[in-house]
């Protein structure tokens, strides 16, 4: 086994004891995390939303499911299954587009899985599920006709982008409705942080399962996230440290 | 019963695939690339469902005679007369080659021009809607690089195109980069773990 490999298995076996161990610490591990405005906005935007009878939109980007930027994908669709179940009361179901078809499938599952727990199964359409389009820039021109059409209230843009999602932004802050965007990449973060109401950076993508109260689980996830982050801090400056020690030798 | 088949055989699979990862030499290599390629038939399989969905979504617009039908019709009749350019010729041939680069490349290509128009339009709204120290931070680097990158007529500002830009660049930008990577990267790890451990399920189902 090579050194990389090594490291990596070490690192999943950690996050996993953690998980666990926390998790099975239950109610004496309380969620005290810093406030982001962003996810307070967004569920009050949910229940405007409801209130109006107006759409609620998840736009879960365009990176192929099979490949290595999954993750980011996964956090709207597990965000899209907790807030459809919340907004499936409202006049306009929620509705989604995604950039690949995989995702496209996976998204209907979800909303079909929300309505039944919201025992509202003859709600669901298959169609509020959609492919916008199969090329990043395809996808956003599909979709830029979609914000503009479907009476949409409030955006929540999560998920495999690249510079595309500044053309979605742009477009939805046009229409003057809310907008949460994040992505994975580092242009699409740079163009969301320009463009978007409600921008989230780097790993604030992926702790929005916790900040939208999905499950005990997820704030787990976020501790040991934030521990994890605290060991590779220490073994980034505990490098540092030797390196100038045997500089100075 | 589905309800703990589904999240059995993604569980298992994702394992075994997570497995072939780290121990690379071995037979759990060989089910790994067979599962991943697996998925690549699969994902591969569901562009058709994918097209098909576009196709009943424009479909419903077109016979709802919704406000822009015209431009759903459009696209119904681009997709069908592609589609059956690509049953009668191949796709390296000329005619297919051609659509690609006459009609999709073009579209694409604007679109990303369109794009450097909304970005100037965006920062300037920037300024207004959160005009904090970050903000400027933000758009005063963006400017400078900028500056930096210029291709000047006669000369290059002194100091920053050599020495403040590459900077800016190579450390402040790069150090930056890493670190919210750094942060991508836990988080992926932590998503995927809660995937496995069967507690978020993206395939759906309870």
């Amino acid at each position: 086994m090579s050194l990389t490999s090594l490291v990596g298995i070490t690192l999943v076996v950690l996050s996993v004891v953690l998980l666990i161990g926390l998790f099975l610490l239950k109610d004496r591990v309380k969620a005290s995390f810093r406030s982001i405005p962003a996810f307070t906005n967004f569920t009050k935007s949910i229940g405007t939303a409801v209130e109006q009878g107006t759409r609620v939109h998840f736009s879960l980007g365009s990176a192929d499911v099979s490949r290595e930027r999954t993750a980011a994908s996964f956090v709207g669709l597990s965000a899209l299954r907790q807030i459809a179940e919340l907004a499936a009361a409202s006049d306009k179901p929620p509705v989604t587009t995604s950039g690949d078809a995989v995702l496209a499938v996976l998204s209907q599952d979800n909303l079909q899985t929300a309505y039944h727990a919201a025992g509202m199964d003859e709600h669901y359409q298959a169609d509020t599920g959609r492919v916008t389009g199969l090329t990043p820039f395809s996808y956003a021109a599909g979709t830029l006709s979609m914000i503009a059409d479907e009476d949409v209230s409030s955006s929540f843009l999560a998920g495999g982008f690249g510079a595309e999602i500044g053309l979605l932004t742009e477009a939805i802050e046009r229409q003057d409705t809310f907008t949460l965007a994040a992505a994975d990449s580092l242009p699409a973060q740079a163009l969301v942080y320009a463009s978007a109401k409600e921008p989230l950076i780097g790993e604030e993508l992926f702790a929005t399962g916790a900040y939208l109260e999905t499950g005990r689980a997820h704030m787990v996830s976020l501790y040991v996230q934030d521990a994890l982050r605290w060991i590779i801090v220490l073994v980034l400056l505990g490098g540092a440290a030797m390196k100038l020690l045997a500089g100075l030798v | 019963m589905k309800r703990y088949l589904s999240p059995a055989i993604a569980i298992g699979v994702g394992l075994l695939v997570l497995l072939g990862y780290f121990f690379d030499n071995g037979s759990l290599a060989a089910v790994r690339i067979n599962f991943v390629q697996w998925a690549v038939l699969l994902s591969a399989g569901s562009i058709l469902v994918g097209v098909l969905n576009l196709l009943l979504v424009h479909t419903n617009k077109v016979i709802a005679k919704g406000k822009d039908r015209f431009y759903s019709f459009l696209l119904l009749a681009a997709l069908l007369l592609t589609l059956t350019f690509g049953f009668l010729y191949k796709p390296s041939d000329p005619v297919m080659v051609n659509i690609f680069n006459a009609v999709i490349l073009p579209v694409e290509t604007s679109l990303m021009a369109v794009m450097a128009i909304t970005l100037i339009y965006a920062a300037i709204r920037l300024l207004r809607r959160r005009a904090d120290l970050m903000t400027f931070i933000f758009l005063a680097t963006a400017v400078f690089v900028m500056i930096g990158a210029a291709p000047w007529p006669f000369f290059q500002i002194p100091l920053v195109a050599d020495l403040f830009r590459p900077k800016i660049i190579n450390i402040l930008s790069t150090s930056g980069a890493r670190g919210i990577l750094i942060g991508v990267g836990l988080g992926t790890l932590l998503t995927s773990l809660r995937v496995l451990m069967g507690i978020d399920r993206p395939y759906g189902g309870k």
